[in-house]
């Protein structure tokens, strides 16, 4: 029945797959491996929209599937069990910058990918990603935005992290529509992730793990 | 910089019009994105723009005296009314600068599942019901009571409908409803009319708008203003055939809206703001399904009225050309942000007549020799036999006014066809 979740999420099967998974609790099935069984899916579905077989709606589609498996699963669990993360990052769309899907599509595919992503939603000033960077010491940071004046906010952050003298603590990835590599070098940032699938690469790179 | 001021609105137009035919112009024209360059540039804020019509009115007037471009980005872009119109009716679908945003922040759109999975055959039956009585209280909070109106059809019965019904506007919420509307209305119709008075002084100061009218692609609408991002692409999945007959549904509204607004100003440009069609949003086969027939349709149904469609493919259609290879030849006037303009050049370069080639950040971080040398290379690949008129990747907010200059003076360097 294992492969038959696995397969009606990547199938994007809603229906089939919460059928099966109900079944699989009702019938004594440990809530751990159902959830074990989904993280597999995950990880094809982001492999999927890696090579350009998935998009957006299937992130979406699956991510609501994962939603209510483990609403259904997290009841019968002793207690949370996640597995280790490779490392943590901390991710936001920066100051005066109020738009998240970007932001959200990386934090899925590092999510999928095995990190610890603390994402500080939208519209985040300098001082809360300082703040973040001291509380949960990520090894990267993730800035994200939409509009041009996001460039401006990705540069105040950068050097708010680099006033508070932990620049040399963090590498700092910064993408969205208004930025390329010219921005990032711009706003001093380490580099500039073209996509979802380069912000993971360079995330590995940078957790020593790629 | 080189002036220009012997031009008149006919050689500009003339100009854009034939790069627009995939004709060869006598250079190269360019179309300039102000927005809210143009604040900056005349020093006020963001805030006092959406408050103060006249400052702002003067600061874009300024703005396209000092650059001289052939085509200049319609103010109503980037501030559609005025912010008391907004504050009047409570407007919860965006933020604008000092509500919300930064005093000198762009406006942001505050996107939201305004319609319910479960609400699609209402809208199906109704649109019209559902606009009034069920998304306009969800939208403007000043507008709430609409909620409570009886539906409009009751209207048909005959002399004793509307005599009868009447009353009801006394209930509290619908007076509240209906007192918002009223104050909103002269400061919505002030701005209406200042803005076609400014397009026809401009006019006569030989500075073509970019457009007037506006439409979207049925898609968007039901992604942007009703389901949401979100709400959309589990349609996809969920409920496919209600979300291809919504896009349907909302075709031939979006067509009368493109063409009223279009008639109204005597331009024909129809400017298209594209969002959810972009490459990475979906597969090509889910675009064939939910966003192209609609969109086709619209751009069809514009040329048929003898207007110009003006859509700006934000994003990134590198995966999608081909459709737009399917447009009728030398009718549509195409805005790109990331797409890869020299394959575009290849692929539709003798279909549609091509706009962009300017990334933002190189006005934004770059130096005037960067931007020349841009500019010079966009000209000679993009450019080469017409059909290519010269603009950013997307609106002015943020570049620097002196990197503005060179990109200009840049173009009319490199863009002599003659």
């Amino acid at each position: 029945m294992g492969d038959d979740l696995v397969g009606a999420i990547t199938d994007m099967d809603e229906e089939r797959a919460l059928g099966i998974a109900r079944r699989m609790l009702d019938g004594g099935a440990d809530p751990v491996s159902v959830l074990e069984l989904c993280r597999q899916a995950m990880e094809k579905v982001g492999r999927g929209f890696e090579s350009g077989e998935f998009f957006l709606p299937e992130l979406v589609m699956s991510g609501e599937i994962l939603r209510q498996i483990t609403e259904l699963a997290k009841p019968m669990m002793a207690e949370s069990a996640d597995a280790p993360r490779l490392a943590r990052v901390v991710i936001g769309t920066v100051s005066g910058d109020i738009h998240d899907l970007g932001k959200d599509i990386v934090t899925f595919m590092l999510d999928v990918n095995g990190f610890e992503v603390h994402d500080l939603g939208v519209d985040v000033p300098p001082e809360r990603f300082v703040r973040a960077i001291v509380e949960v010491e990520p090894a990267v940071v993730g800035l994200s935005g939409l509009l041009t004046l996001a460039v401006e906010s990705m540069r105040q952050t950068v050097e708010a992290v680099a006033a508070a003298g932990l620049r040399d603590r963090v590498k700092i990835m910064v993408g969205g529509s208004a930025i390329d590599e010219k921005i990032a070098e711009h706003v001093g940032a380490d580099a500039y992730g073209k996509d979802a699938v380069r912000a993971v690469a360079l995330a590995k790179t940078w957790a020593g793990v790629g | 910089m080189t002036s220009m001021r012997d031009e008149s609105f006919y050689s500009r137009t003339g100009r854009v019009n034939d790069a627009i035919q995939l004709k060869v112009p006598d250079r190269v024209p360019i179309m300039m994105q102000f927005n809210f360059f143009t604040c900056r540039h005349a020093g006020i804020s963001n805030e006092k723009a959406f408050y103060d019509l006249e400052a702002w009115l003067a600061a874009y007037e300024k703005t396209i005296l000092d650059f001289e471009p052939d085509l200049y980005f319609q103010p109503q872009a980037a501030i559609f009314t005025g912010g008391k119109v907004h504050e009047a009716l409570g407007n919860r679908q965006i933020k604008w600068p000092g509500h919300g945003v930064g005093i000198n922040d762009s406006f942001q759109f505050v996107e939201g599942e305004y319609m319910l999975a479960e609400e699609y055959d209402a809208f199906l039956e109704d649109s019209s019901d559902f606009a009034v009585r069920k998304y306009l209280p969800r939208i403007l909070a000043a507008l709430e009571g609409l909620a409570f109106i009886p539906t409009l059809k009751t209207m048909l019965a005959g002399y004793a409908g509307a005599p009868a019904l009447c009353g009801m506007l006394t209930l509290p919420p619908l007076a509240t409803a209906f007192e918002a509307l009223s104050a909103a209305a002269p400061e919505s119709m002030r701005w209406t009319t200042a803005y076609m008075e400014f397009e026809n002084r401009m006019n006569e100061a030989g500075y073509p708008a970019f457009a007037a009218g506006i439409g979207l692609a049925p898609f968007d609408v039901i992604s942007d203003f009703l389901r949401g991002m979100r709400g959309a692409m589990l349609d996809m999945y969920r409920c496919p055939d209600k979300l291809a007959a919504c896009c349907e549904k909302t075709l031939p509204t979006m067509l009368e809206f493109a063409m009223t607004t279009a008639q109204l100003s005597g331009n024909p440009r129809v400017f298209i703001p594209l969002h959810r069609g972009a490459d990475g949003f979906m597969s090509n086969a889910q675009f064939e399904t939910f966003y192209w027939p609609t969109l086709k349709a619209l751009l069809l149904g514009l040329i048929d009225a003898g207007l110009t469609p003006c859509p700006f493919f934000e994003g990134n259609y590198d995966q999608r050309l081909d459709y737009l290879a399917e447009l009728p030849r030398g009718k549509v006037y195409a805005l790109f942000d990331r797409t890869d303009l020299v394959r575009a050049k290849e692929v539709i370069g003798d279909t549609v007549c091509i706009s962009g080639g300017m990334p933002l950040s190189l006005l934004q971080a770059g130096t005037p020799a960067e931007v020349e040398e841009h500019t010079r290379s966009v000209i000679e690949t993009v450019g080469v036999d017409g059909g290519f008129i010269m603009c950013t990747s997307t609106v002015l907010d943020e570049a620097r006014p002196e990197l503005v200059r060179a990109w200009m003076d840049a173009t009319l360097k490199y863009g002599s066809y003659r």
